[in-house]
């Protein structure tokens, strides 16, 4: 499967332990892998995984302070992802759509024949 | 632990009797027709089977079967791993009948419990009872009327 950005977006949110390192990040702003491993039941190389896959869904950036790495909700990006969300949900409405006609033209059908076979 | 569920829900309704639009949701040639291009599916509870679309594709996983009202199956978009509770999204259709019309619901959603002890659970959900949910209730916003 190839990974296009969208992949990489559910794939970062269907782990519960990275929404919680994403909610951290909306919360505080800003905060280094160590900081944010202080605030969850898991590692800090756990925390670390999580962030570079949040990062390469494009939810998160980070930048350089001294030594630190400071990781960040990215503002622009996030809103393309909720974008991204979005379109699934119309998605959706598409194939419900779909499923609606579909359904429907099988019950006219149905219905005819019956009259049919009635007369 | 609600506010960390990710969901979309969507609705809408049918002039069609319950079992027609059943048959629509599950049957695997109809499911090809409104959903995956390529369906290779047993209908049955914990059945796996296969949807492709296009040139992806993936593992599928039968949750629920109760005709006409519950259907479920899990999918997942990670490649290379097969569906289960923690890795994938659940996809469950709610049939309502009305007479001559049918209501059906879809959610799809993560509502995968976190493999923590209890204690940390609730002390979690209670420190960080708002970031992600605020998240998700603007997500809600604008998925929630685009009708």
């Amino acid at each position: 499967m190839t990974t296009e950005p969208d992949d990489n977006l559910w794939a970062a949110i269907a782990d519960p332990s990275r929404r919680r390192v994403l909610d951290l990040l909306v919360q505080r702003g800003e905060a280094s892998a160590s900081r944010l491993a202080g605030q969850v039941p898991f590692t800090r190389q756990a925390v670390s995984k999580h962030l570079l896959v949040l990062e390469q869904a494009g939810l998160i950036g980070h930048r350089k302070e001294g030594r630190e790495v400071l990781y960040r909700i990215d503002a622009d990006r996030l809103d393309q992802a909720t974008r991204a969300l979005a379109d699934v949900a119309r998605q959706w409405d598409r194939r419900l759509g779909t499923i609606k006609r579909l359904a429907e033209a099988a019950h006219a059908e149905a219905t005819r024949a019956t009259r049919k076979r009635r007369t | 632990m609600s506010t960390t569920e990710y969901q979309i829900e969507r609705e809408i309704v049918i002039d069609a009797p319950i079992e027609v639009v059943w048959r629509t949701i599950t049957e695997p040639d109809q499911i090809s027709l409104w959903f995956a291009d390529k369906v290779d599916l047993e209908i049955a509870p914990g059945a796996t089977g296969y949807m492709g679309f296009g040139h992806q594709g993936g593992p599928v996983l039968v949750e629920t079967v109760e005709p006409p009202t519950r259907f479920s199956f899990r999918w997942n978009h990670p490649a290379g791993e097969r569906p289960a509770a923690g890795n994938s999204l659940l996809v469950e259709f709610t049939l309502v009948g009305e007479g001559e019309r049918t209501r059906l619901r879809v959610a799809e959603r993560g509502l995968e419990p976190l493999p923590w002890p209890d204690a940390d659970k609730h002390r979690y959900a209670e420190e960080h009872n708002e970031g992600w949910g605020k998240f998700l209730d603007r997500l809600v916003g604008l998925v929630g009327d685009d009708k």
